[in-house]
């Protein structure tokens, strides 16, 4: 361990870190452009200038190593004057345009600006003019004016997505970012880069000038796109979810995510699709409905028949909490025999970095409450033979494979918890409208069993965004019943968990949970891959199952 | 405790105060002068008062050559303390890259503080003179862009005392 001092206190660290790492890990923000935790040191943007002992000049944070003895200043007169004039170097190209940039209000320039600058330039000449409302790629658009050569991109491209694309040409202030000729910025992690970027150059051709970032409400999630389940910040305003972004958790997805999970997972929740309210088949038409009479109808189908002739399929897709009730309640209360998960794997659809072949975020969590996909093939068979006459599936589309929507077609009772109007919400008897996971409480678990918790964003009927606590915007703060912005759709959705133990309760058999977390603390109890966990160790990063990855699930227990 | 629920006179009325008469007639004096002054009553709604350019009537947005000069930026529905503009931005092919797809202001909301037209970065949106402002619905009084945009040779008069005075 080497003894470094900085600012007066003295901290013991690793002799192997750069004094950049040494402060941030003692909580000392050493002021940074083009360094980045996770990728290699470029040193160009000089902003993390500080003074050391017995050096003649002042030394860069990111590269010095440190040094026994070692007695760094971040706060002195000369430190403080060459960070100022760094900040006017930077400043003096950088468009004033603010106003109309989507970095404005998440900008390192922007705030090393307030925080660091004097705020006055002297510079009166003309700023230099580049290209601007480049297309860098599918995903990301670059205006090259804004750049402040850090070179974050760069790095990234060639480090973490290992699609070496970008470069800088030119020279000084005339320096471009471009993509070698002929090549564009395409990787599936491409839109990294526009939450590296410290200022505005690269931003996100899907979240185009759709908010400013103060107007919106961020709440942590987890991605739906894989098993891999990256830590993300849901955006919403006026209700409606705008983008993602990822959460750094190092156990999960570091700071990065996919351009897949990013643009592609929430579009259902926005969803013309959408469900709202429950379904029933009346007359080979779907009518809409209450709660109380989609209940009470599948209660008395249900009892009409056999408990060996009713199958339930969980979901890889809804919550540990979901599938833990769902199974209980299939198992216990209704006395079903057959118990089947299906698979979404794609095959050769996966790498080193993030994307999991298998695209559901529980697929894992859905087994350890008992639902084998193993079982689905003779579940299927059965249907066809006429041996089971009635089926339950939890959040899941499982005739979008045309094989399956034959044989589902057999089908005497087929009840659907759906978000959407979907293929198999089609050939469905009884539709639940269930919440997304930007709805809902609750927990995933993930291929490497880490079990993460996801928040409601988005309100549904039955939900408040003051009184259940939701994270909130300005506008969400104060908008009044006659206000036309605190209007985003609301739907009539629930937690699956919630309409199973309202069916239990028409059953006779109450269940009574007031939230998702007591499901937790009694499927902690009974499930042993759980055991010892709760939503409070869960906490913003999650915690592993002694279950571990799937490969080690023990075949389910009850069956 | 000694002067409690005592009542403490701070000065003594003197004989002419106490009879109030004095003081009577020197209000009625001021009164009946005004009589012979000139008239300040403006026969509302027959004659209408045309006001000061620093006055802050509601506000508009300046549209020049056919487009309107904002940019969407949304600083003046951040900055407003009512809560009264609603800003959506798009994309456009002219220089300034954004526009305003939809601009509302809800002027049963706004307060006429002046704010939005301070911090607008484009000199877009400026306080107008007019002030009758009556309406019979809350949808009616949600101003669209339709409602709001003003030329900027109309405005002509606010836009030159904005240069002059800020």
């Amino acid at each position: 361990m080497a003894k470094i001092t900085i600012d007066g206190k003295e901290f013991d660290v690793d002799p192997k870190l750069t004094v950049i790492q040494a402060a941030a890990e003692n909580g000392i923000e050493i002021p940074h452009f083009c360094w980045h935790p996770k990728l290699s040191v470029s040193g160009n943007c000089r902003m993390c200038l500080v003074e050391i002992e017995k050096m003649p000049k002042l030394a860069i944070a990111c590269s010095t190593q440190v040094s026994d003895g070692m007695v760094v200043r971040t706060d002195s007169d000369r430190v403080v004057k060459a960070r100022n004039a760094v900040m006017e170097f930077l400043l003096i190209n950088h468009p004033l345009d603010c106003p109309i940039c989507d970095e404005a209000g998440e900008c390192k320039l922007q705030d090393y600006a307030y925080k660091y600058s004097i705020g006055e330039s002297r510079f009166t000449e003309d700023k230099v003019h580049k290209p601007k409302r480049v297309e860098l790629g599918p995903r990301v658009m670059l205006d090259d004016e804004r750049c402040i050569m850090c070179s974050r991109c760069i790095r990234f491209a060639d480090e973490v997505a290992h699609q070496p694309a970008l470069t800088f040409t030119e020279r000084g202030t005339h320096v471009v970012l471009t993509t070698f000729p002929g090549q564009q910025f395409d990787s599936p992690y491409s839109m990294n880069v526009i939450d590296l970027c410290p200022v505005g150059a690269l931003t996100s051709r899907d979240f185009r000038f759709k908010s400013r970032v103060w107007e919106m409400s961020s709440t942590d999630s987890v991605c739906i796109g894989c098993a891999r389940g990256c830590n993300t910040q849901v955006w919403v305003r006026n209700n409606e979810i705008l983008r993602l972004t990822p959460k750094q958790n190092d156990e999960v997805n570091g700071p990065w995510m996919c351009d897949h999970g990013r643009l592609d997972s929430f579009r259902h929740v926005n969803s013309d699709a959408r469900l709202n309210g429950p379904l029933l088949r009346k007359d080979n038409a779907f009518v809409e409905v209450g709660w109380d009479e989609a209940l009470s109808r599948i209660v008395s189908e249900l009892r009409t028949y056999r408990k060996n002739e009713i199958a339930a399929i969980g979901s890889p897709y809804a919550t540990n909490e979901d599938n833990y009730i769902f199974a209980k309640f299939m198992r216990d209360v209704v006395g079903a025999k057959h118990f089947a998960l299906a698979e979404h794997v794609k095959p050769g659809d996966q790498d080193e970095l993030l994307i999991r072949a298998d695209k559901t975020p529980n697929a894992a969590g859905a087994q350890l409450m008992g639902f084998a996909t193993h079982a689905l093939a003779p579940m299927l068979e059965g249907i066809k033979n006429g041996a089971i006459k009635a089926l339950y599936v939890l959040e899941d589309n499982i005739a979008a494979d045309p094989a399956v929507a034959d044989i589902l077609a057999e089908l005497d009772l087929l009840i659907v918890h759906s978000c959407v109007r979907n293929e198999t919400t089609e050939l469905a008897h009884v539709v639940l409208s269930s919440a997304t996971f930007a709805e809902k409480n609750g927990t995933y678990t993930n291929f490497l069993g880490r079990v993460q918790r996801i928040r409601p964003a988005v309100t549904t009927v039955d939900s408040e965004r003051t009184l259940d606590g939701f994270s909130m915007s300005r506008w969400d703060k104060f908008a009044a019943h006659n206000d036309r912005w605190g209007k985003g759709p609301r739907r009539d959705a629930r937690s699956s968990w919630r309409i199973i133990a309202a069916v239990s309760g028409v059953m006779g058999t109450k269940m009574k949970y007031a939230a998702s977390d007591e499901i937790f603390k009694e499927l902690a109890e009974k499930i042993p891959a759980f055991r010892g966990l709760s939503y409070l160790k869960l906490g913003s990063t999650g915690a592993t199952t002694s279950a571990g990855a799937p490969a080690a699930v023990p075949t389910p227990a009850h069956s | 405790m000694g002067t409690h629920g005592k009542m403490i006179r701070t000065r003594d009325l003197n004989f002419l105060q106490r009879i109030y008469i004095p003081e009577i007639l020197k209000g009625m004096s001021m009164t009946i002068a005004q009589l012979f002054k000139p008239k300040f009553t403006v026969q509302y709604p027959d004659e209408r008062f045309a006001p000061e350019k620093s006055f802050r009537g509601r506000p508009v947005l300046v549209e020049e050559n056919g487009v309107e000069r904002c940019v969407a930026c949304g600083l003046c529905s951040r900055v407003c303390p009512a809560l009264a503009i609603e800003v959506q931005a798009s994309e456009t092919e002219l220089e300034k890259e954004r526009y305003p797809i939809k601009f509302e202001i809800n002027m049963v909301r706004c307060i006429f503080c002046g704010f939005c037209e301070e911090v607008c970065p484009e000199e877009a949106i400026i306080m107008s003179d007019e002030y009758l402002l009556a309406f019979t619905s809350q949808e009616e009084a949600v101003f669209g862009k339709d409602r709001l945009l003003k030329s900027a040779e109309e405005m002509k008069g606010r836009l030159e005392w904005l240069r002059n005075h800020r």
